[in-house]
């Protein structure tokens, strides 16, 4: 059993450490996120009815395009070097690099956006009431936003500045994830409980986790030809 | 390189009479069942004239989620029996599908304005047809970015049956959100039972749509095979002067 899973382990820590050395990539979302979230009160005004009731939206959509940033990168830069060719003719299926890829990464740069995503709300005059909710959906969002965006991320790791073209592909796709993380903000932080759409989100990130490595494998099998 | 054209061969025969067919078809459907909605067909009763702008906007609702359903058939068939006309068919298909969303989006719009007084309401059905319009161009956009065709057609495949697996997932969700954010207040025009003096030339209006997708989809296809041939007489023109 543990055998089986070593290599899957190997490319986890490999994708793990990489994220984290080398010119503080995987932080870099984090200042985005933060950026985009101080911006909010720029735009719309300092009062904080107008921020409360904004709030919630702001934080899920500075999540979500924060969660494309490292898409770019995902395969790209393993189909260059031909680590991607090296994983594929091994034992490991690609399905399981591509899982273990979107892990990687979520724990790398998701995690410490979910993390983040309390101290924002409450900058954005969330209610502390609110605050282990707003966690949880964050998490749960940002599983969702990392496993599609890894599909557009493996179509698009053959072409060139594949950037926009992720979000083009994943933008759509991330519209039930948004919905139910959002509503259970709402709810959270309207005293309403937000169990039911904790729940659907739960389900549509797991959706997402299921049928992201196969769609990414075929992506990247394609791409390798 | 016989075997492989043979196919395309027999589509190019029997695609070239059944184009103009298709559209002198279109033409005649979609004009008569026009005609009839606007001039012969009852005014509603609530909505008056304004519901007649029912007759272009259902059937391309109607139309744009066939043409989905059927670039994600092709694009199964492309990706499980590696079939070339198949891969044309969906990347054909895709503008003519686009078009027709668009067309559907535009209507709805200009229906809305007199009937609930603003030209975008953030409804459920309205919402889930605009991300089916964000899922045409990512899948047109992925097939310009790549150079080799057989990529492309692999990559905006698997794209195409992603979006077509989400695409019920999408629906239910925005369902479900539209319902909580903003209670039913929203005009329901199709009734269950319709009289025929509507569904008559709703139903010529569709199948005249449906035709005119056929059409251009088949046109589509025609000149990727013939840009597909003439790229491989300019190889075989360099190979033999090189």
């Amino acid at each position: 059993m543990s055998d089986a899973f070593r290599p899957v382990r190997a490319v986890f820590m490999r994708e793990l450490s990489l994220a984290w050395s080398g010119g503080g990539g995987a932080a870099l979302p984090l200042g985005f996120f933060a950026g985009a979230a101080m911006l909010t009160p720029l735009a719309l005004g300092p009062a904080p009815e107008l921020l409360r009731a904004a709030g919630p939206g702001v934080l899920f959509i500075a999540l979500s395009l924060s969660s494309l940033l490292p898409m770019e990168r995902l395969f790209q830069a393993d189909l260059e070097d031909g680590t991607l060719e090296t994983l594929a003719s091994s034992d490991v299926g690609l399905e399981s690099v591509a899982l273990a890829k979107v892990f990687a990464h979520w724990t790398a740069t998701g995690l410490p956006l979910a993390l983040l995503s309390p101290v924002l709300w409450l900058m954005l005059q969330g209610s502390e009431a609110a605050l282990g909710y707003v966690l949880l959906a964050s998490v749960i969002a940002g599983l969702a936003f990392f496993a599609i965006g890894a599909i557009g991320a493996a179509l698009a790791a053959g072409v060139r500045r594949g950037g926009l073209l992720i979000a083009l592909i994943a933008l759509p796709l991330y519209a039930p994830a948004m919905i139910f993380s959002a509503s259970a903000v709402y709810a959270a932080a309207d005293g309403r409980s937000p169990v039911a759409s904790l729940m659907l989100a739960g389900a549509s990130a797991m959706a997402a986790l299921a049928i992201s490595p196969f769609a990414s494998a075929a992506a990247l099998r394609t791409a390798l030809d | 390189m016989i075997s492989t054209f043979a196919n395309p061969h027999r589509f190019m025969s029997v695609s070239k009479p059944a184009i103009p067919i298709l559209f002198a078809a279109a033409a005649l459907l979609i004009g008569v069942g026009v005609y009839q909605g606007l001039f012969v067909a009852p005014a509603d009763y609530r909505q008056g004239d304004a519901a007649r702008i029912m007759f272009v906007h259902v059937p391309a609702a109607w139309v744009c989620m066939a043409a989905y359903a059927s670039m994600a058939a092709a694009s199964f068939s492309s990706l499980v029996w590696r079939h070339n006309l198949a891969d044309l068919a969906a990347k054909s298909a895709a503008p003519a599908g686009a078009a027709f969303t668009l067309i559907c989006l535009a209507t709805g719009s200009l229906w809305g304005k007199p009937i609930w007084n603003t030209w975008w309401e953030w409804d459920a059905r309205m919402t889930s047809v605009l991300v089916l319009f964000f899922l045409y161009l990512g899948y047109m956009a992925i097939w310009r970015a790549y150079e080799t065709p057989q990529t492309a057609a692999r990559a905006a495949a698997i794209l195409c049956l992603v979006g077509a697996i989400n695409l019920p997932i999408i629906k239910f969700s925005v369902d479900w959100w539209s319902t909580l954010h903003q209670p039913a207040s929203v005009l329901r025009a199709d009734g269950p039972s319709m009289p025929a003096s509507y569904l008559t030339p709703l139903l010529t209006v569709a199948l005249g749509y449906l035709a005119l997708f056929l059409a251009a989809t088949l046109t589509g296809m025609r000149a990727e095979v013939y840009a597909r041939r003439a790229e491989i007489m300019m190889q075989r023109r360099v190979a033999a002067e090189g």
